[in-house]
Order: C-alpha cells, then structure tokens, then sequence
C-alpha cells in the first residue's frame, strides 16, 4: 500500500514513485495533493527552496516525469537572458505535443509576445484540459533578468487566462526575491536536508564512519556521495589483504581515520585532485607529503626581502602611535588609559591590515635589521617585487609617485614561519600580543 | 444488491469529490468571475454608473481604481464589466483593451498592443506616423462607423497602472488622458494600481488631464464580517449536482464557522493579512486535504494549513549558521580554517549574511566586513529545530545572543 493515495493515478505508478524519492515522502505527498487531478487548477506559482543538494531538481523531474505530466523544464543559468529563457520554454512546449516535427525555433523578444504565443500554443496542443507545468530551476537569476520577468511568471495564469502553474527552484528564501510593489505570492514549500539514516551492515557502516567525520561539515550530498566513492577502496583494504573481517569494525575504523582527516584537508577542499587522490592510495606509502594547491603559495625570499615582509606586517597591524615604543632605543611607556582600552577592543588582526606609507616602512626596517641599510634602488626594487608576488599591495592610485601606500597581506602564521627563518621574534613587536 | 449500492455510492462520491474540488480551485487559485463580491458595494456601484455613462450616454471618462494587492481590484472590474455586457447596446458596441504595465513595458509596445486588440492591423498596414498621437488618432477615426457620426465607445483598462508611468515622457497616458478629455471619441480609461502615491508620479500635463477620479478599495471589514466571506467562499453552489452532499458540505462549514480553534486559526491570519487572496491560500491549502476518504473538511486541516502557510523561511535555513559557529567552540571538532573558510562562502552563497560594500571594494576575502541578514530569535528557532546538533552549541548560542 503506497504511502501516496490519489485517485487519479494508478497504484503502480504511485508505488513506482515512492520508490524512486525515499526520505522525500512528505514533500511529494504535499505536492500531489497541490496538484491535484489532472483538470484542476491549482496555485499560479509555487516556490519550492532548500539546500545545495536536498533533491529538489530531482524530485520535480522525477514527480511530473513518472506521473506523465506535460512539464517545461528550464535552467534559469542556462538561458540567462529573458529572451533565451522565453524561446526556450516556447521551444519546449511545441515539442511536447508533437514528437515528429521538431518545433521551429520561435523567435520572442519581450514578455508582451511570450504571452500570446504561449496562449496561441495551448490552443493547437490537446493541453488545454491538462495543467501545464514550467518549472524554472536556479531561479534566483530571474532577479538579475528585466524587472517584469518575475512578476510576470508569477501571475502568468492570470494573464494567459490558462490552466499554467510556474515552480520556482531556488536555494534563496523569498522574501529576498519580492520585488517593491508586491506581487502574486506564490505557495513557498521547503525542502529540508536529507537526515542520517543508521543501519548495519557493512556498507552502511562505512557511510556511517564516513558521515562521523564529515557530516557536521557537509550536509551537502554530491560532495558526501564524491567522498564515498573515492574513499572506499582504502576502506575496504584490510579486508582484502586479509587482516581483519567484514565485522571487525574498531580496526577498519582505526585503519581509515587518519586517512579521512587527511581527506577532509585535502580533496574537500579541493587542494588537490581527486585522480591524484587515489594514485597516493595506491602508492600506500608513510601518508608523507601531500602537496596540497595551497603549499604552493610558499616561496623562498632574499634576506632583505624577508625583513622587508616582517617591517611591512609590522606597519600593518600596529597602530602609528605605538612605533615609538617598540622600535627605539628610549622610549616612554604608553599610557594605555582606560579610554584607549575601550576603543581597541577589537584586536586589530580581526579586522585586516591597516595601508602604511613607504616612509613608516622603511623607518620601521632601518631599526629591525641589524646591521646598516642602505636606501638603494635595490631594496626599492625588492619593494616592487613584493608588490607583484601578491604578499603587499599597492593602495590607492599608482601613478602616486612620491608617496605610495601599501598593505600587507600574509597572514599570521605565514609571517611567523619566515620570521622563523632569521631568527626574528615577530610576537614580541606585535600590538595586539602585548 | 447492497454491494452494489454501496459501490455506487461510493463512485458517486469520487465523481462528486472531483467536482468540488474543481469548482473550488477554480474559485481560489482562478478567480473566477461567478465569484461574489464582499464589502464593496459602493464602489461597485460607482464604477458600474461611471461605465454606463461612457458607454450608453457616450461620455469619455477616466478614473483610477487603488487598492493594496489582493483586494479585488481586477475582480471587481471583471464583475462590472460581467453585468456591463449583459445590456445589448453595450455588448453589441463596446471596444476594450486590456493592457498590462508588465507586458508593454514600452510604448511602442503598447501601441502594438493597441491595434492588435482592436483589430486594425490591417487598416494601419505599413503606415508610418510622425508621432504616437497621430498614431492613436488614426485608430480612433477608422472606429467610426460608416454611416453613422457617433463611434463606438472603447473603454481602455490599465493593469498594473504604476509601471506605465516610467515610460519615457508617459507619452502612451497623456495621449490616452488627452483624448479622454477632447470629447471626439467617447473614451474611458481605467487604470488598476497598488500604489497609494500614484498622483505623485504623474507629470503635471498628465495629472491636469486626468479627472482625479479615484476609486479606493481598502478591505475596510472586520473579524465578523471576515468569517462570514470564509463561510461563503467555502461554501458549495447551490446548484452544484449532487444535492445531499451540498447539504452536507454547506452544514459542516457552517459548523467550522463556529468552531472555536477554526476562529483562532482564522483570527491569526486576519491579523497578519487582511486580504481575499491570503484567504483563498489558506483555504485552498486546506482544501487539498479533501479526498474521498476525507471528504469534510475539518479544523485540524485548517490548522496544518495555516502552519504549512506560514512557516517562516529563514529559520530553516539557518541550519548553516552553526557551522561558523564551530570555529569558536573549541571542543573535538578542531577545523582548519580552510574548511570553516568554505563553510563561510556556503553562508554568503545563500544570501544569509552579505558584504556591506558591493564587491567591488578591493579588500581581502576574510577581511570584508559582513552584515548578517537574520536576526537573534531566527537563530534560536533554527537551533531549536536543528538535528544533532552539538551541545555546546546550543549553550554558547543561547549564552551570547540571549543578553543582546
């Protein structure tokens, strides 16, 4: 006995369905009876959201497909301007009464000629007892079209005068999506996520350990579904070769831990690929070195560029005011007063690096580096070379010759390994640490 | 013998339930022009005299019909124009168009639009007009009749009034205002709009044209009279096919009527819209509900309704927030800042927090200062509904944002 009843549809189809859409039964069943019998009408427009991968492309198709609904289904990415997205569903719907002749391409540039065209169409087809459906998935670029083209899909029943419902497919709520004036509110059903589902055996033990790690990161399912694949076959290793049993869950698990914390860093993030992945499984080795994307923004600098890196970092985060007291020989102690307290309380590595001119920079590297520094075209090319390499950038107008800005952009543990390098406590200068 | 009884009977219902429901989907999600009117007898009254004058005594007219959305404009014009046709005069003569602010949306468009509905485009041919007065004017003369010196009265209606005034000069109303004031045509414009500051962006020749007749619909009834449009637009037609159950229907909805909880359902919802429309929402919600095995309807089927209808959005999807708050919690899910990074551009992805600059300001990703979209007691619902959700969280969530 299916979980759905309808009286229109024929129990097989039904059970069909609901085989095809587990842990959606509730969405489909409220959607059935929206629906309704084939002739009714029902809602101008629904408005259907939810999550990255909750099902809902998949389930729209799969509901008007197996019930043989006449469907127009169209991507609002793909047909990103209004008028791509009007011929294509024109397009669409002369194909679904005739399969012989092939719909010439109907040329439509406004709304105004989409709405008798579309009238014109469901008069020659065998639809005008039946509702037709126009599903628009990503809708949220709808926003990005001419002001009219969601108002207008939102009321088009009204206009055409038809039997037409339009689903939304969007991953935004839509109170972001009402225009100024108000419009046509549609009927807003959410998707929620799929839900861990625990069972026993040894498939299901191995999603189990899996979504342990990963699920309180991910609820999305393409991404969880990509990382079950690529992890299974070192999952399944211990068995093959023979050291422990399909049961022995406590060694597989210690056998595959590390491994998905590795994971986690790596191909989720997309460091590396995946086809690069699973050539460092096989390889089986000490799990080593893996040379993730981001390693490679590691470079080796010249030393003056290094102290060049730590003054401008210095300039970043310190506040102008403070130079005095860490950089020269006899300085006062800074008075710091309850009122300075309360503005800073927000340390200064939250909120990003401060510009800083040239001038502060080199003051700040003349009294850093030990030994005298020449002011030499050399160091001011090694400046430049920074620029480029993306660790400082150049604030404001570069045709400022005489007195640029920059700003530093390494992040702290960056600064701190190549602080590391000249044996330059880096802690000990910051405003933020004291 | 009762088998057989029974099965009829049990067909009949099936039948029968199909037909109500059509009958009332097709008042609530169509609206249907057999529809009744509630509450606007003077208005309908008003706009009923005005167009008989156009059309019976040949006087041009204008007037504006403002109401917010959803409370009957469009319903009440096709009502007027229903009863309009059914005088022989009117309906042997009258010429209308119906334009609409979101499908012309320029006026050239709209002239299109206008010889089309009139069915001159083979009069106008290929002729090429100086202006768009001269246009309409040429539209207006190939209407007389031949022999006859009066010509047909053509009443325009303007939907969705306020989009047309963003028209470049608002050339398509001051050449339609115009004409209605110039007496040659027996011309009447009616324009529908939900903007109750429509004057203020008329231009002065424009608005000096206009009559300033204004038609104002403002869903002006209370609770009481609220409960009883719900008991008459559930309530079946009498002359609806199957009788005893039209008896029945027509008693189990006046029962609802007096229902206590059916009253708090509905007495919430007045509160939060007034308008017909929401109503016909929420009822055809709790419509397709109804089938054979249910076929009355029932309180706590207006009860789901209303919930399914108002279920607020954001606190279902603000399941993501929690996993920026993780980076803060400290306990075993020790996550690089990488993936608490891509968690991060999941949440602007959705639109739940947004950069205040646009991002063309030049700032480093993990430095632009964010707005957060939602606000505290959103956040506390989506952690109440939130499976497996982590303790602490819950506790740091509830500790901090309880005290602002």
């Amino acid at each position: 006995m299916p979980n759905f009843e309808h009286p229109e549809y024929p129990e097989a189809t039904l059970l069909h369905l609901e085989s095809m859409v587990p842990c959606r039964e509730s969405q489909v069943s409220s959607l059935l009876s929206v629906f309704g019998e084939r002739q009714h009408f029902s809602f101008p427009s629904i408005f259907i959201y939810g999550h990255t991968s909750s099902g809902k492309t998949y389930v729209m198709q799969t509901l008007l497909e197996t019930l043989e609904l006449p469907h127009v289904f169209v991507n609002c990415v793909e047909c990103f301007t209004s008028r791509l997205l009007l011929e294509e569903i024109l397009t669409q719907l002369q194909n679904l009464s005739s399969e012989n002749k092939h719909g010439s391409h109907v040329p439509c540039d406004t709304f105004n000629d989409f709405v008798r065209l579309f009238k014109q169409e469901i008069i020659t087809q065998e639809l005008q007892n039946q509702t037709v459906y126009i599903v628009l998935d990503k809708a949220e670029q709808l926003r990005e079209m001419e002001a009219n083209v969601l108002p207008g899909f939102l009321r088009l029943q009204e206009m055409t005068d038809r039997n037409v419902t339009v689903v939304f497919l969007s991953e935004i709520v839509w109170e972001l999506f009402r225009p100024n004036t108000g419009c046509l509110e549609p009927f807003t059903l959410y998707f929620p996520d799929y839900s861990i589902e625990y069972s026993a055996d040894f498939y299901a033990a191995y999603i189990n350990i899996l979504l342990g790690v990963f699920y309180t990161v991910c609820r999305d399912l393409k991404e969880l579904r990509h990382l079950a694949a690529l992890n299974f076959t070192k999952y399944c290793e211990p068995v093959v070769r023979g050291e422990a049993n399909e049961r022995d869950t406590r060694r597989l698990w210690k056998n595959i831990e590390s491994h998905l914390k590795k994971a986690m860093q790596t191909v989720y993030l997309r460091e590396i690929s995946s086809s690069q992945w699973e050539r460092i499984q096989q390889d089986d080795g000490e799990p080593g070195h893996l040379k993730g994307l981001s390693a490679h923004a590691h470079v080796e600098l010249p030393y003056y560029s290094k102290f060049l890196l730590i003054a401008a970092y210095l300039a970043s985060y310190n506040p102008a005011r403070t130079d005095k007291r860490f950089f020269l020989k006899h300085h006062g102690k800074i008075k710091k007063t309850n009122f300075l307290k309360k503005h800073e309380k927000t340390s200064n590595h939250l909120l990003g690096p401060k510009p800083f001119p040239l001038d502060r920079l080199l003051a700040i590297l003349y009294s850093i580096v030990d030994n005298k520094v020449a002011p030499t075209a050399n160091i001011f090319s090694q400046i430049t070379s920074l620029v480029t390499l993306q660790l400082l950038t150049l604030v404001g107008h570069d045709d400022k010759l005489d007195g640029p800005k920059y700003k530093c952009t390494v992040s702290l543990d960056f600064i701190r390994a190549i602080a590391r390098t000249v044996n330059f406590d880096i802690i000990k200068y910051l405003y933020d640490f004291l | 013998m009762s088998k057989r009884k029974s099965k009829e009977t049990s067909s009949v219902n099936g039948e029968c339930i199909s037909q109500v429901q059509r009958i009332l989907r097709e008042r609530f999600c169509h609206q249907c022009p057999n529809g009744k009117l509630f509450g606007v007898q003077l208005q309908y009254k008003h706009l009923l005299e005005l167009l008989k004058r156009t059309t019976i005594h040949g006087e041009s007219n204008s007037a504006l019909i403002i109401g917010p959305r959803g409370s009957g404009k469009t319903m009440l014009l096709n009502h007027v124009l229903k009863e309009l046709m059914e005088v022989k005069q009117v309906r042997e003569n009258l010429l209308q168009v119906h334009l609409n602010g979101l499908l012309q949306t320029n006026d050239k468009i709209a002239l299109k639009e206008i010889t089309r509905q009139l069915q001159m485009e083979n009069v106008v041919g290929d002729k090429v007009f100086g202006s768009f007065a001269e246009n309409l004017a040429f539209l207006l003369e190939a209407l007389k009749k031949g022999d006859r010196d009066s010509s047909c009265p053509v009443l325009f209606i303007l939907d969705e009034f306020d989009l047309f005034v963003h028209h470049k000069n608002q050339t398509l109303l001051y050449n339609l205002f115009d004409i209605s004031q110039s007496a040659q045509t027996p011309v009447t414009v009616i324009g529908l709009t939900c903007r109750q500051d429509i004057l203020e962006l008329l231009e002065k020749r424009v608005k000096s044209r206009f009559s300033h007749r204004q038609i104002y619909l403002l869903n002006s009834f209370d609770f009481k009279q609220y409960l009883k449009i719900f008991k008459e637009q559930l309530s079946l037609p009498t002359e609806f096919l199957y009788k005893p159950f039209t008896q029945k229907w027509n008693k189990n909805v006046q029962s609802l009527s007096e229902d206590r909880t059916v009253q708090d359902v509905l007495r919430n919802h007045f509160h939060c819209s007034k308008d017909l429309r929401s109503l016909h929402m929420l009822l055809m919600l709790a419509l397709s509900s109804i089938t054979v095995s249910h076929p009355f309807m029932t309180g706590s089927d207006l009860l789901e309704a209303s919930k399914l209808y108002r279920m607020d959005s954001k606190a279902n999807i603000v399941h993501e927030f929690q996993k920026f708050i993780q980076r803060k919690a400290h306990s075993m899910y020790n996550f690089e800042k990488p993936v608490v990074m891509k968690a991060f551009e999941h949440l602007l992805q959705l639109e739940l927090i947004k950069p205040i600059e646009g991002l063309s300001v030049r700032a480093q990703r993990e430095y632009l200062l964010m707005k957060l979209l939602l606000d505290n007691n959103q956040i506390m619902d989506a952690l109440q509904v939130y499976p497996n959700c982590p303790t602490d969280v819950k506790q740091w969530a509830t500790s901090s944002l309880s005290w602002l």
